[in-house]
């Protein structure tokens, strides 16, 4: 048994035979739905709760799949309507939803932490959709599935990840993914929208787009937020995309067979040139959103295995300790 | 009449820790090393230390405004468990103690309903909102002893300068929170790589230097009696040094929590590690002991924060800072001694000397003439703190399961035992 948690929340967790066994797992989901019978029974009898504390799209639409085509009742809650607006607090959330015994809880949720403590209170397996600036790791891993898919490996590769760094909960789980699995990375952005103390976490910093993606096999860029671009981190959009947008110009710099990536959803002609996008040889992001949905059916299952056994192991206790 | 006896006197005035007697009489300290006179009732120290008890200056007391995290009389409580003999109240209340009759409300409550004393600070400003100023000549008569607006930075600087030159005519004590308002906006971890591993908003240390650094151009412009409330950072001590150099008449404090945790102590996330300012690096910490060692930084303490379970337990961003703090400060400030060489003398040095002449208390020293405030203790006596038995309306304490050394065994105030941990245990 190589997959031990019995929570997803944080790439920080995972021993990289970990990422390893889900992303294996996950080659086997991409197959799946690729063909006409798209459905599994590993989540058979078990109820998948998504709680959105923020809102999303791709995110919940791909874990609501991933979910109903692994044979779960899903349930989608849009926590913004909620009674979250009412006054209650996040363990009392946490607490009424633990009650109704769902056995995996999705949570995004807009303080770093949250998914952390939301888990310390529930009974079931809990998957981080996204805690604040902290983590988002089912991100991470279809973002390592996909690399994996076109390199052939994931390891020994270099990997540029471009532009807001510092907000960005999907570089912090990319970074660590990445390093656990002896990549190169490097960071590009303005001093602005570059987190402190990042020099050590064994990266290399750059400033200059340019140099950042010397050589590079892999370019994964990130969305900028409108609002960041007001005056407060950055002068104006057009200055940002004139020296961090990724154009054909600067992708030249990286390798020739260099991949593109993007989290989504993109801001064309702000962090990303349109034709870069829609470039069927250099650009994976679509291919993204589909391992995305294999990413999260293969941690699903791989968190399903070990709460079975994990209540197994508890009835059997019961029955001797009477 | 007591006579204490086979007892390790630490006399942080004197800078000595030896064996000796103390005689009290009528509540104050009337000989040294004498014999016992007849009639006086022995009390037998079994070796243990017997030093002046704690002035903890900066203690948040829910009184009024939030009994239900602490009242004066829990608060007294936990005082007296801790060794602390004189509890000096900040004004962050609700409402402030910010008028001569909320503070003599809080004064005659607190001589009712506590076993040690209590002295209160007053706001600097009316509701500590940094635009007028509070009634400070009425507030010193009615035995304010400082002057302050807690955490709430003044983003005003000619209303804080006009305080402070009013302030310096009355001779009052201004005590400030060094800390640039902009740069701390929102912050609850200081800035690094443990900070943006956990995704924290964070603030670089030096957004402290700078608030010392602006607050001592006032204070050079006025000529105010100043005290800055916290000195956490490496970086503020070149600042500190220097205002000491040019004879301005300052001096600093850390709370006990800064001198014994550091950053990564939050781990995942645990809010009873969220204080104002936040924890520090492990570098900073050191500097800061060293700092206390050398007498640069004056005075330790607990910076007692009472918050309920509720403003706790939240995302850590949405949690309330603060921790609790009456009854484990002198445990927690035993690990300076046990682990970083400081002696008693010099550790309580800070913890009661210090506080003590700051704000013009007679505690303490342990020379005649003195408050028979005292604290007997035992430095090695081992425990694991459980934070339901703390006295504290609230429990929030970051050493919840912590191996602590150091159980205070009595406490006296004015020759009064207070507290006696053979009772408790009996």
């Amino acid at each position: 048994m190589t997959f031990t948690q019995d929570h997803l929340l944080g790439i920080e967790h995972l021993h990289p035979a970990e990422i390893t066994a889900i992303l294996d797992l996950a080659e086997d989901y991409v197959a799946l739905n690729r063909s006409a019978e798209k459905h599994s029974r590993a989540l058979q009898g078990m109820t998948q709760i998504n709680m959105f504390f923020e809102a999303s799209t791709r995110t919940q639409a791909s874990f609501e799949l991933a979910g109903k085509r692994l044979g779960a009742d899903v349930m989608s809650m849009a926590m913004a309507q909620s009674s979250v607006k009412k006054g209650e607090t996040l363990i009392d959330t946490a607490l009424t939803l633990n009650a109704m015994h769902p056995d995996l809880l999705v949570v995004r949720h807009g303080n770093s932490g949250a998914v952390d403590l939301l888990a310390q209170k529930v009974n079931c397996a809990v998957l981080n959709a996204g805690d604040g600036k902290h983590e988002h790791p089912t991100q991470a891993l279809l973002d390592g599935l996909t690399i994996r898919r076109a390199k052939g490996r994931l390891h020994r590769l270099t990997v540029a990840i471009c532009g807001d760094i510092a907000h960005s909960r999907v570089a912090r789980s990319n970074l660590i993914l990445l390093g656990k699995m002896e990549n190169r990375v490097r960071l590009v952005g303005p001093g602005t929208l570059m987190p402190k103390g990042v020099e050590d976490f064994g990266v290399e910093v750059f400033d200059d787009m340019k140099a950042g993606l010397e050589g590079a096999d892999v370019v994964m860029m990130l969305r900028l937020q409108r609002e960041r671009m007001d005056g407060g981190f950055v002068p104006s959009e057009r200055e940002y995309f004139h020296r961090y947008g990724l154009d054909a110009e600067k992708l030249a710099y990286a390798k020739d067979d260099a991949i593109v990536m993007h989290p989504g959803p993109m801001n064309r002609g702000v962090e990303i040139d349109g034709a870069i996008a829609d470039d069927i040889n250099r650009s994976v992001i679509q291919e993204q959103v589909e391992m995305g949905v294999a990413v999260r059916m293969a941690a699903m299952d791989l968190l399903a295995q070990n709460l079975r056994r994990r209540r197994e192991r508890d009835r059997l206790r019961s029955i001797s300790d009477e | 009449m007591l006579w204490f006896h086979n007892a390790r006197l630490i006399d942080p005035e004197g800078g000595t820790d030896a064996v000796g007697t103390l005689l009290v009489q009528d509540g104050t300290i009337t000989e040294r090393d004498g014999p016992c006179p007849d009639g006086a009732q022995a009390v037998d120290c079994g070796g243990k230390c017997l030093a002046p008890g704690i002035v903890d200056m900066g203690v948040q007391v829910g009184e009024p405004g939030a009994q239900h995290k602490e009242s004066l009389r829990t608060a007294g409580l936990a005082a007296a468990r801790g060794g602390v003999t004189t509890i000096v109240m900040r004004p962050d209340t609700d409402p402030a103690i910010d008028t001569p009759e909320v503070l003599e409300y809080v004064t005659r409550r607190a001589t009712a309903r506590t076993p040690v004393n209590i002295r209160a600070m007053a706001a600097l400003t009316r509701d500590r909102a940094g635009r007028e100023m509070a009634e400070i000549s009425f507030l010193l008569d009615a035995g304010a002893v400082a002057f302050t607006d807690g955490d709430r930075v003044s983003t005003d600087t000619k209303v804080l300068s006009r305080c402070m030159a009013y302030a310096r005519g009355l001779g009052a004590l201004v005590i400030g929170h060094p800390q640039d308002p902009g740069l701390s906006y929102g912050a609850c971890a200081t800035s690094g790589k443990f900070a943006s591993l956990r995704g924290l908003p964070a603030v670089s240390p030096m957004a402290e230097r700078m608030g010392f650094d602006r607050d001592m151009g006032l204070v050079e412009m006025t000529g105010v009696r100043y005290h800055a409330d916290q000195i956490t950072s490496a970086r503020s001590l070149p600042a500190l040094t220097r205002a000491k150099a040019n004879r301005l008449d300052v001096t600093a404090g850390i709370s006990i929590h800064h001198l014994t945790l550091n950053e990564l102590d939050l781990g995942s996330y645990r809010s009873f590690f969220k204080f104002t300012p936040p924890l520090r690096s492990e570098d900073d910490r050191r500097a800061m002991v060293q700092a206390v060692a050398d007498g640069l930084i004056d005075v330790i303490c607990s910076m007692h924060t009472p918050q309920d379970e509720e403003s706790k337990r939240l995302p850590f961003e949405e949690a309330a800072a603060g921790a609790v703090g009456l009854e484990t400060l002198l445990p927690a400030a035993m690990r300076l001694y046990h682990s970083e060489g400081l002696d008693l003398p010099t550790i309580w040095r800070a913890l009661s000397l210090n506080p003590a002449k700051r704000l013009g208390l007679a505690g303490g020293r342990l020379a005649a003439d003195a408050p028979a405030d005292l604290v007997l203790f035992d430095p090695d006596a081992p425990f694991v703190l459980d934070r339901a038995t703390l006295a504290s309306k609230s429990k929030n304490t970051p050493y919840d399961g912590a191996r602590m050394e150091g159980r205070v065994l009595a406490t006296y105030v004015s020759g009064v035992c207070v507290f006696d941990a053979q009772e408790v245990v009996a």
